[in-house]
């Protein structure tokens, strides 16, 4: 009986603190001294998704409701001649790169919601084009995932380059959890590698397999927004948003399972369970998940000295919580986290540029430069 | 015996038909049907299954006073985006909500659930061509 009783015991304890989602082990705090401060540099933007500068300095930048703008010597032009664009839900025009070699061949890649197809509605496009005065030209679709679906969340569409000049880019489940993720004969839920120019690696992981999609390089993913090649080791580093609660950074390796949905530390909106479990064999484990979520997008790591304090730190924007999140690593593995800039707006974007400042984007504000701040 | 269960199939078909004839469903009804999902796809990511939203982060629209006194500008604020400062039950919330790219029938159908929902009750139902008329 007294057994019965302590397993009974057990056992409530044991619900009982399942149905509340672990909450993060390093908590974010305010910073205690702050050297920094905010310039904004484009003012008066609506939902600034991607950007990246040019060798002039200039910033080319998307607007997520289908307009891409050259910021140069203070003002700003819009470009002309984009594709066609499916603005709905989270989608529309999303992200830009430029190729490593931009200097040579005047590459540039863009990411969008796109509506080529049979099927009604619109998925995930990445295309090279090349700017010649206001207008894109040279146009090349590298990649189309199928089939279109009028849901509107879950694009991904972060672009990344790594040092061997592989094009990385990420593509969300599209609100169909169940369905693609796992399967990797479908598209969604999934990080690509290609050649610059669209071809598909012949060590791609899933090269050898019927009906797979060739291009697939990880999955088991949700919808990630954040993908950044580390700075030193030049492996690729990725952030994903969780349904409430389960926000991951992720190491992304070759042909990897990244477990959503079969293992995740989120719960439904609701907060009802989609799964009794957060890890298991053959998947990835995150390198830090974030419960509550702040709905991360965009990242960097600081490598440039104008931010001593931060250098080797991992930035990330909370859309949620409307503040840039300061990570610090130590052998892979967050020890610390700070809120910065608090109460600003949702971050949609960080990067650093070539002059060594950090740049990032808010919704309904704009793009601001973090800057010494002045004695 | 054959003959029997086509016949039997038959009857259970055009017997769902005449019940469905019989019995039309009330538009308002059908409308928010229909917008509960638009709202599951769309809305729900902040604004939460309950609708409670995220207290000074996203608005709640459960027995909130804001969307129920302005519901031509909360139509205004799914269509075109909303950006400017609004008070919700005593709460200041100056976020921004992106247009969500969705068609006005959709966002009439969405408006009838979220009028509906949660304790809200709004038996004027909102229309498509309402919707239509409504410019930035």
């Amino acid at each position: 009986m007294k057994n019965f009783i302590s397993t009974l015991f057990f056992l409530t304890i044991t619900l009982v603190s399942c149905a509340q989602p672990a909450e993060s082990e390093i908590k974010a705090d305010a910073p205690e001294t702050m050297n920094y401060e905010l310039e904004v540099v484009i003012p008066e933007l609506t939902n600034p998704w991607g950007m990246v500068f040019l060798p002039d300095d200039s910033i080319l930048f998307t607007e997520k409701s289908g307009s891409l703008f050259l910021f140069q010597d203070g003002l700003k032009t819009v470009i002309e001649d984009l594709p066609e664009i499916y603005v709905r839900g989270q989608g529309g025009l999303l992200d830009v790169e430029l190729h490593p070699r931009y200097k040579e061949n005047g590459w540039i890649y863009l990411s969008y919601a796109s509506p080529e197809g049979k099927e009604e509605g619109g998925h995930t496009a990445i295309m090279r084009a090349k700017l010649n005065g206001n207008k894109l030209t040279n146009k090349e679709l590298l990649y189309k995932a199928v089939p279109n679906t009028k849901k509107g969340q879950h694009w991904g569409s972060r672009i990344e380059f790594d040092h061997a000049g592989y094009l990385y880019f990420s593509i969300g489940e599209r609100g169909q959890r169940d369905v693609n993720p796992q399967d990797i004969t479908k598209d969604g839920g999934k990080i690509y590698r290609l050649f610059d120019d669209g071809r598909i690696p012949d060590d791609n992981p899933f090269v050898d397999i019927n009906n797979a999609k060739k291009a697939i390089y990880s999955y088991g993913h949700r919808n990630p927004q954040g993908l950044v090649i580390h700075p030193e080791t030049g492996v690729l580093w990725e952030h994903e948003h969780g349904p409430k609660g389960g926000d991951e950074i992720n190491i992304i390796e070759k042909g990897k399972n990244y477990g959503w949905p079969v293992i995740s530390y989120g719960v439904n909106y609701s907060g009802t369970k989609f799964t009794d479990i957060t890890e298991k064999e053959g998947m990835e484990q995150p390198v830090f998940y974030w419960t509550p979520s702040i709905a991360p997008c965009g990242m960097t790591f600081v490598t440039s000295d104008k931010y001593p304090e931060w250098k080797g730190d991992l930035l990330v924007g909370s859309l949620k919580f409307k503040y840039l999140e300061r990570l610090v690593l130590q052998d892979n593995k967050v020890i610390k986290r700070e809120k910065l800039f608090e109460n600003t707006q949702d971050v949609r974007n960080v990067r650093q540029a070539p002059d060594g400042y950090i740049y990032f984007s808010m919704e309904g504000t704009g793009i601001v430069k973090i800057i010494p701040k002045k004695q | 015996m054959k003959l029997s269960v086509i016949s039997f199939i038959t009857l259970v078909i055009s017997s769902s038909i005449v019940k469905f004839d019989l019995a039309p469903q009330d538009p308002l009804a059908e409308s928010i049907s229909r917008g509960s999902e638009i709202y599951e796809d769309f809305c729900m990511q902040c604004h939460l299954p309950d609708g409670k939203g995220v207290e000074n982060v996203f608005p709640p629209l459960a027995k909130s006073d804001y969307l129920m006194n302005n519901i031509e500008a909360s139509i205004r604020g799914v269509k075109f985006g909303q950006n400017d400062e609004i008070v919700v039950n005593g709460k200041t919330y100056n976020g921004f909500m992106q247009p969500m790219g969705l068609d006005d029938d959709e966002i009439a159908d969405v408006m009838n659930y979220v009028t509906n929902s949660w304790g809200n009750k709004n038996k004027d139902m909102i229309t498509t061509e309402a919707v239509a008329a409504i410019k930035k």
